[in-house]
């Protein structure tokens, strides 16, 4: 039976592997599209990032409710992940509670402090359902959030609910079977929360007992597997691409708009400006992003490392007063649009006629934009909306010529004036006579 | 006051290059509501007597609206011909009143070979202050019981992260600041960013300057102080909107210093 099993254990475990792995190439290559950055500035700084605002989740606590909540979560998902290596050993090896004589007296404190962050698991994400279904916070009930990303939210805190509530039972069941005296079941001692849940199962016979606490063990480890293979086609892929997201995430002021070297010694042969080493743009140079593949590899790794909380487009003073720019939609969209070209990849198709500006994102959408780096302050992983709006504003203005027409009177303006005004450069200097006039 | 505004041009013509270059922006120069604070600006120059000099008729957008719209290739042709002026008058220190001028020539220009050290007119305010330069004890008498809300440009606060220079300057007037509910990093844009002071607004249900006047007005203030000539433009608007401009004032930092002076 032990051997059965063992086998049925290494197989799903090598399924779940074999998926898993090509799930992460899928993305890699879908990243790898964008054009590569070479990353600058202080190492140090970067680390400094990843351990305060991705692992110390620095910025989450500017709303410290869902912050703290979230972190009851957070802390309860990687510890507990110690006990699921204790499955897995189980699983593969034939043994139960492998960690039981290892720890000896341990082993009860450490699994009574893992349930207690499986509870805490279970009350948070009952909050944030609620949160999201019943008292309806405003960020979770824009137009980008119908469908698949509301459907996705929920998933995600039910199937947590869901595991830890199997996880619970397992160690409940467990532990009325040692009490029974079961050679399969050596004695441990009782854990902190999960005694209190033996009444719930008192008086079925061993029989059943054994089949309970095998089908919530199964049941808890092959969830597990499956939401960990569900979390890379979903949202909820930020707990690990915050990670490297926060390390690549620029170090200059919010400011700053990426250069564009390519284009200045055409700029500077204009200006009759000498230049050392023509360097043409490179072939096949656009002039900003009209797809996916013009963006950076950090605009596309953002993308993946959204989890669409929304804290951006409730901070966009465009998407406040009505206007259908939504930075966390922008994001949405370039992930969708990552998603849909790697599809084509697996099924050998090159293009399919379809771009992220037009196809997915909207002008009017990026014409909204203020450029006020509100999305980029409010997001708690350092995703950057903006960069990818001003990308897309570049090709529409440079490429397409399609930027709207006071846009383009006031490109004309500069150009013919020297001010973004229909005034004459010769008015410029005025004001000094009338401040001496003044007088 | 004899108020002397001398173009780095007549100074490079006796052989001289100026501590500072005031650099006075297209909204400065041209818009006439916002000439004034150039105006103020002068006259705090002036008193203080620091070597300071404006381009005058060479100076030329800096190209921010343009770059901001997506045409780089413009904003690039602009930087460009700015940084051979710069560069040729030897300029080492720039201060402007516009934190969109003050962003792109302090951190878009050095990409671009123009390399200087950049002050914005609030910072720039606040040293004079510190220095004991403006505003000596008692002068600020004028200010006693007015209340004084200050509207962080973006381009100041999140962009470039100054928060506290303009607050310091509004608490050297001895008024009463209040801030609005929405301030600092988590300041409400005015609107006018990111090229939208050249074009109307997308469609949507209400104009972002209404909002953010709101919001100013909620706090009961007397005076929203601004640093910014689109914020001052988008806060005006606003309060005429709501028809308070008898009673509440949109005022820029230079300003009011220029008015607890008595320039």
């Amino acid at each position: 039976m032990s051997i059965i099993s063992q086998v049925i254990f290494t197989v799903i475990l090598g399924i779940f592997v074999f998926f898993i792995a090509k799930r992460v190439n899928f993305i890699r290559l879908n990243i790898a599209l964008g054009r590569p950055q070479i990353v600058v500035g202080d190492k140090r700084q970067r680390w400094k990032n990843v351990l305060l605002i991705a692992l110390g989740q620095k910025k989450m606590f500017k709303k410290p409710v869902p912050a703290l909540l979230h972190l009851l979560i957070y802390v309860g998902f990687v510890l507990i992940n110690i006990e699921v290596l204790e499955i897995i050993l189980d699983g593969v090896l034939g043994s139960h509670r492998i960690f039981a004589s290892l720890l000896s007296d341990f082993y009860v404190p450490l699994i009574s402090f893992f349930e207690i962050l499986a509870s805490g698991v279970i009350f948070s994400c009952v909050l944030f359902l609620l949160r999201r279904n019943v008292i309806q916070v405003a960020r979770f009930q824009k137009p980008e959030m119908k469908g698949w990303a509301s459907l996705d939210g929920n998933l995600i805190l039910v199937i947590e609910i869901i595991l830890m509530g199997a996880l619970l039972s397992m160690n409940a069941t467990d532990q009325l079977l040692q009490e029974m005296g079961n050679a399969a079941y050596p004695l441990t001692g009782s854990f902190l929360v999960s005694s209190w849940l033996i009444p719930i199962f008192d008086g079925y016979l061993p029989s059943t007992l054994v089949i309970i606490e095998r089908t919530a063990w199964w049941f808890h480890i092959v969830g597990i597997f499956g939401f960990a293979l569900y979390v890379t086609y979903s949202k909820h892929l930020h707990i690990f691409m915050a990670f490297p997201n926060t390390y690549f995430s620029k170090l200059t002021p919010k400011g700053v708009m990426e250069p564009m070297p390519e284009i200045t010694s055409e700029v500077k042969m204009m200006l009759g400006i000498p230049v050392e080493g023509e360097t043409p743009p490179p072939d096949g140079f656009k002039f900003g992003a009209h797809d996916v593949s013009d963006l950076s590899r950090k605009n596309l790794m953002d993308a993946y490392a959204c989890t669409e909380c929304g804290r951006c487009t409730a901070e966009c003073p465009a998407n406040l007063t009505g206007k259908k720019l939504s930075p966390r939609k922008i994001m949405m969209d370039t992930r969708d649009r990552m998603e849909e070209i790697g599809k084509c990849r697996s099924n050998a198709k090159i293009h399919d006629e379809k771009f992220l500006l037009g196809g997915f994102i909207s002008k009017e959408e990026i014409n909204a934009c203020t450029s006020c780096n509100a999305c980029v302050e409010a997001c708690p992983v350092l995703i950057n909306p903006l960069d990818i709006i001003l990308q897309l504003r570049r090709y529409q203005a440079m490429e397409a010529s399609g930027s709207p027409a006071s846009w383009n009177a006031m490109f004309q303006n500069v150009e013919t004036n020297a001010a973004p005004w229909k005034f004459s450069a010769q008015d410029r200097f005025n004001w000094s006579e009338e401040l001496k006039n003044d007088k | 006051m004899n108020i002397k505004i001398p173009t780095v041009a007549v100074l490079a013509a006796e052989g001289k290059v100026p501590e500072i270059l005031f650099w006075v922006g297209c909204a400065g120069s041209y818009d006439e509501r916002y000439k004034n604070v150039t105006k103020a600006f002068v006259k705090i120059l002036n008193k203080v007597g620091v070597d300071f000099a404006v381009l005058g008729p060479e100076e030329t957008c800096t190209g921010d609206p343009a770059r901001r719209a997506g045409n780089d290739f413009l904003f690039q042709m602009q930087a460009m011909a700015n940084i051979q002026v710069l560069n040729g008058y030897g300029i080492k220190t720039i201060v402007t009143a516009c934190p969109h001028c003050f962003n792109t020539l302090k951190n878009e220009y050095p990409e671009l070979g123009g390399n200087y050290q950049v002050v914005h007119h609030s910072t720039y305010l606040q040293q004079l202050i510190d220095e004991g330069k403006v505003i000596q004890k008692g002068a600020q008498i004028a200010f006693k019981g007015r209340k004084i809300t200050f509207h962080d440009s973006c381009y100041l606060g999140r962009a470039n992260n100054i928060y506290e220079a303009p607050r310091k300057v509004l608490e050297a007037l001895d008024a009463e600041l209040v801030e609005m509910k929405r301030c600092k990093t988590k300041g409400l844009c005015c609107g006018a960013g990111g090229g939208q002071m050249f074009k109307d607004a997308e469609k949507g249900n209400k104009e972002v300057n209404i909002e953010r006047t709101e919001e100013a007005l909620e706090t009961q203030a007397d005076t929203i102080a601004v640093a910014c000539p689109f914020c001052m433009t988008m806060m005006s608007d606003g309060v005429k909107n709501k028809e308070k401009e008898a009673s509440v004032q949109v005022q820029d930092l230079a300003e009011l210093i220029a008015e607890s002076e008595g320039l």
